[in-house]
């Protein structure tokens, strides 16, 4: 079955370049332009991936991030950070907070979809 | 009920109760509850300067010569006044040398010279035998007349046999006492807490006693002070003791007076028992020194009320003016006042007498006598145990003889003179003390020869212009030696030597004895230099002040056995005293037992100051010599150590100056790097957003770029979208690197400004027509409301128009599509031309209005959507406002619009 994609960013361009990206792979896409919109959409859609933006209005990533990871009924949903503070430091607080994946922006296109892949395969 | 035994048994009863006290006083000081440490008692001790003489002599002194009592208490007043720093001196130095007595302190200041000490003992004991005969006369004149009433006048007396005088057996009884007060122990320190204690008790018996009567003479015999001076102003006998007498000798005389109570309060042998060596802290002179002499001023208060009263009660009847005080209630019938009187008397006379034999015992027996007996018996005394005994022994021996001198005195020369004269005797010969002390204290130079030669010669012109006339007038020597001079000399006339005249004999002596006294100082110190043994403890003296830590032990090199310098000072304190205070020291230095003393020079300065305060700074420097072999010291070494200690001192003063400095840069440091810290957390905060506003853009522009170059069968219409987005991010990030290059160079000070008259009404207006297709594209209406003229404005011209183009773009940005409204004024007032650009957006919160103002902090985010823009306008715009002077600041209310307004001076 089709899996679902959410896209949590608040920069307009980027979100239609990543949702033509994973529409044109065969994803069902959803956005969300804030953190407490993301979260609540990750908890009414569950998406099988969230692509999460750190640096958002109302919540950032990391806290949209740590929420989801609290919650057991959100087990299964894989988060994929994407930044565009590219320092290790954040890299390192991405993952240890639980993040599956980690990607700095700018980013390839063929890298986030092969790394969307993998994280869906 | 003013019968021989009942005047007896309530003076018994007195002495009994001042024995009380005293005995309360010292348990309490063994219990280390001290009763003396309290600074009024202090003061009250010192008033123990208050003898017979002052209780019944100042009026008879008044009755004379009027206000020419009052010297005697000016003197006190003024140094007590303004000498304060000089007592602290002698109080301090005292303490750190365990000095106990004033022939100690200047036997010791002169290199702890055995003679210099002998010299000052012999001097005080003769000097002050007439003071204690003065006391012995007072009481005993007094227990004459009280119990001879309602007679006024006491028969005559000096003829009888000594065993049926009562003065004898007054001095006897005083002896009595004045042992049981003052040497029941022997202490190290030779402080007697139950005697100071006993003294203040006395103080204020003499006072209300003294005062009682000065109002039962003021009020009860007269209508008041009014009334006493106005009668007495009737009668121009009396009137003349109301002014001071305007001659010069008169003038000498209150100077000289003046003079001598001064010293006499600083040297009299019990001035210098109760204010330096009884006292518990410094911090005690502060009331000392205005609350003594509040009591002098009170204790005098009645004097001339109470001689004038006397004077003209008794006009004719040939009382003793002395005895005013006492024959006044007498006369009156006053029984129990006459009684209470008696006592203030007694109280007046036993404290002086005890404090002063006391004192004075101890110097007889440290600075006198122990000196003999350790020179002429030396070898006997080195076997014998324990000497305690035997120097308990010598005090009460001293103190008997003394009292019996002054009964020798008395019977002698006491018929001769009134109260004051004996008192100005002894207080000229305890004057002679002061250019040693003085220069003691203040003077390097001073050595032991030029004090022994002082001394003497101040002394020898004493003896022989007051001591020795004295005899002559009681008949003692033949009358011509005053009238004629010894042989008929006229030019060694005792009360006008070298033919001086015109002065009284007290002023006269003065002048000759310190003449004397201070040019022999001087001149034999001047002869030689210092010995080491001068010069160290001269430095400790004259530096008694800036020293912390004596350099005492500094000063010794030899070798000791520690267990002969505890048997030493044992035979002097006692064994077990001496174990007592040996394993405190060894306690202080951190040793288990005294058996482990190291036998350094400390502990030979430890065992001679504990011997110090048993026998005195001489005698304690040859007893510790005895066993102790000390290498002496040369002047050049004892200079070197001095040297060293006060080089010592500068470098640790300069230490401590160094560390405070560093201190100081340290913690300056630390701020440094804490704002330095802070500065490159702010940079690396500025870099993060920097990277992330120019990778947000780059982001979607490479994200489309790969869209289009990997799928090249994109819809047109999509593909045109893309590469519209892909030109506008690329704006985007070309308006970024422009902002962010602004911004460093006006903050790095680089930026060109071109400063003219700027008028902001054609600014504005350009502005308005720049921005003005931003308005059409989005529907936004602006309006002008421009001041139709206004001053012109010292500022750079496009880069204000930056900052209004950079206001209108936010407003229009922030104003609803269509239903925008945006309106600009320009207006002056006092604070200069404002400019204020209004949009009916959402607002901004109060929490948010600072907040935007810096970089890269957006408004809006509360909003759906993010604003375009770089977050650096504003922070550039408030810059350049600020650096024409001027004012940037946001007004809102979310929901209500915002007002962007900016202030800037008239030119």
């Amino acid at each position: 079955m089709t899996k679902k994609i959410l896209i949590a960013d608040d920069e307009q361009n980027i979100v239609i370049s990543v949702e033509f990206l994973m529409k044109r792979e065969g994803y069902a896409v959803s956005v969300a332009a804030d953190g407490d919109e993301a979260l609540a959409r990750i908890r009414e859609e569950k998406p099988d991936l969230v692509l999460l933006d750190v640096m958002m209005p109302k919540k950032n990533g990391f806290e949209v991030c740590q929420e989801v990871r609290a919650d057991a009924a959100l087990a299964d949903v894989r988060i994929l950070m994407l930044t565009a503070r590219g320092r290790d430091t954040e890299v390192a607080k991405g993952l240890a907070i639980g993040a599956d994946a980690y990607m700095t922006k700018p980013f390839s296109t063929r890298e986030l979809v092969e790394k969307v892949r993998e994280l869906l395969g | 009920m003013l019968q021989g035994p009942v005047v007896i048994a309530v003076s018994f009863c007195y002495l009994a109760l001042l024995f009380a006290v005293a005995y309360w006083g010292d348990k309490r000081a063994d219990a280390g509850r001290s009763v003396i440490a309290n600074p009024t008692i202090y003061a009250l001790s010192m008033a123990v300067y208050c003898t017979t003489w002052t209780y019944y002599g100042s009026v008879g002194r008044a009755a004379v010569s009027g206000v020419g009592f009052l010297p005697i208490y000016l003197g006190p007043t003024l140094v007590m006044a303004l000498g304060g720093f000089l007592i602290l001196k002698m109080i301090r130095t005292a303490k750190a040398n365990r000095i106990t007595s004033i022939a100690d302190f200047i036997a010791s200041r002169y290199g702890k010279s055995q003679l210099l000490g002998g010299l000052v003992t012999v001097i005080a004991v003769i000097g002050i035998v007439p003071y204690i005969a003065l006391q012995l006369k007072a009481v005993a004149g007094s227990y004459n007349l009280i119990v001879g009433y309602p007679a006024l006048i006491a028969p005559g007396e000096s003829h009888q046999p000594v065993l049926a005088d009562t003065t004898f057996y007054i001095a006897l009884i005083l002896a009595a006492f004045t042992i049981l007060f003052g040497t029941r122990h022997l202490d190290a320190t030779e402080r007697h807490e139950g005697m100071v204690a006993a003294v203040a008790l006395e103080s204020v018996v003499k006072l209300v006693a003294f005062g009682a009567v000065g109002l039962f003479v003021t009020y009860g015999l007269y209508n008041g002070v009014g009334d006493i001076f106005q009668r007495a102003l009737a009668e121009p006998q009396l009137a003349r003791l109301t002014a001071v007498a305007a001659d010069n000798r008169s003038y000498a005389t209150w100077f000289s007076l003046t003079l001598l109570a001064g010293l006499a309060i600083l040297f009299l042998p019990r001035q210098f028992q109760v204010t330096v060596v009884e006292n518990v802290s410094e911090a005690h002179l502060k009331r000392a020194i205005w609350l003594f002499p509040l009591y002098l001023f009170l204790i005098n208060l009645f004097v001339l009320p109470v001689a004038l009263g006397g004077l003209m009660r008794f006009a004719g009847q040939g009382i003793d003016a002395d005895t005013f005080v006492l024959t006044l209630p007498m006369s009156a019938q006053q029984e129990l006042l006459a009684l209470l009187v008696f006592v203030g008397g007694l109280s007046a006379a036993t404290g002086m007498v005890i404090v002063e034999t006391i004192a004075l015992s101890t110097m007889v027996c440290n600075d006198l006598v122990m000196p003999l007996l350790l020179r002429t018996r030396a070898l006997a005394l080195h076997a014998e145990r324990d000497l305690s005994g035997l120097l308990l022994g010598i005090r009460r021996g001293a103190i008997v003889v003394i009292l019996l001198l002054g009964y020798l005195y008395f019977r002698l020369a006491g018929d001769a003179y009134a109260l004051v004269g004996i008192g100005l005797i002894s207080f000229s010969a305890v004057a002679q003390f002061a250019p040693a002390m003085i220069g003691g204290m203040y003077w390097r130079g001073g050595t032991r020869d030029g004090a022994l030669a002082g001394l003497s010669a101040g002394f020898a012109v004493w003896g022989y212009t007051l001591l020795l006339p004295s005899f002559a007038k009681s008949g003692w020597l033949a009358a011509s030696f005053i009238t004629d001079g010894p042989f008929g000399i006229e030019l060694l006339k005792p009360h006008q030597l070298f033919g001086l005249t015109g002065l009284d004999d007290i002023s006269h002596c003065l002048f000759w004895s310190f003449a004397a006294n201070i040019g022999c100082y001087v001149v034999v110190s001047l002869l030689r230099p210092p010995t080491a043994a001068e010069a160290s403890q001269a430095t400790q003296f004259v530096d008694a002040l800036k020293t912390t830590r004596p350099v005492g032990s500094a000063l010794w090199r030899g070798s000791a056995d520690a267990g002969e310098l505890v048997a030493l000072v044992g035979r002097f304190l006692g064994p077990q005293r001496a174990e007592a205070a040996f394993a405190a020291y060894a306690h202080r230095r951190g040793v288990a037992s005294v058996a482990q003393l190291e036998a350094d020079a400390d502990l030979v300065h430890h065992a001679e100051s504990l011997l110090t305060g048993a026998i005195g700074s001489a005698s304690a420097r040859a007893m510790v010599a005895s066993v102790a072999k000390e290498e002496p010291l040369s002047l050049a070494e004892v200079m070197n150590i001095l040297d060293e200690a006060s080089q010592l001192r500068t470098y640790s003063r300069e230490l401590e100056r160094k560390s405070r400095e560093l201190e100081a840069a340290t913690s300056e440091l630390k701020a440094a790097n804490e704002r330095l810290l802070e500065l490159d957390r702010l940079k690396d905060d500025f870099m993060a957003s920097v990277s992330h506003e120019l990778r947000t853009p780059l982001t979607s522009i490479r994200a489309f770029s790969e869209i289009l170059r990997d799928d090249p069968r994109t819809e047109l219409a999509e593909r045109e979208r893309f590469l519209g987005i892909i030109v506008s991010e690329t704006e985007r990030l070309t308006r970024l690197v422009n902002q962010i290059l602004d911004m460093a160079k006006i903050e790095s000070g680089n930026v060109d400004w071109r400063i003219e008259e700027v008028d902001l009404k054609s600014v504005i207006e350009q502005s308005a027509e720049a921005t003005g297709q931003l308005f059409l594209d989005k529907g936004v209406r602006l309006t002008l409301d421009l001041a139709p003229t206004v001053p012109a404005v010292r500022a750079d011209r496009d880069r204000l128009m930056q900052v209004v183009i950079n206001l209108l773009s936010n407003a229009v940005k922030f104003a609803p599509a269509r239903a925008g409204l945006v309106r600009i004024r320009l207006a002056h007032d006092a604070d200069g031309v404002g400019v204020r650009v209004e949009d009916n957006g959402p607002g901004i919160r109060r929490e948010d209005q600072e907040v935007i103002f810096e970089r890269f902090r957006q408004g809006g985010d509360s909003l759906t959507g993010k604003p375009t823009g770089t977050g650096l306008g504003l922070p550039i715009s408030r810059k350049i406002v600020e650096y024409f002077g001027g004012r940037l600041w946001v007004e809102s209310e979310p929901g209500r619009g915002a007002a962007f307004v900016f202030v800037l001076p008239a030119a």
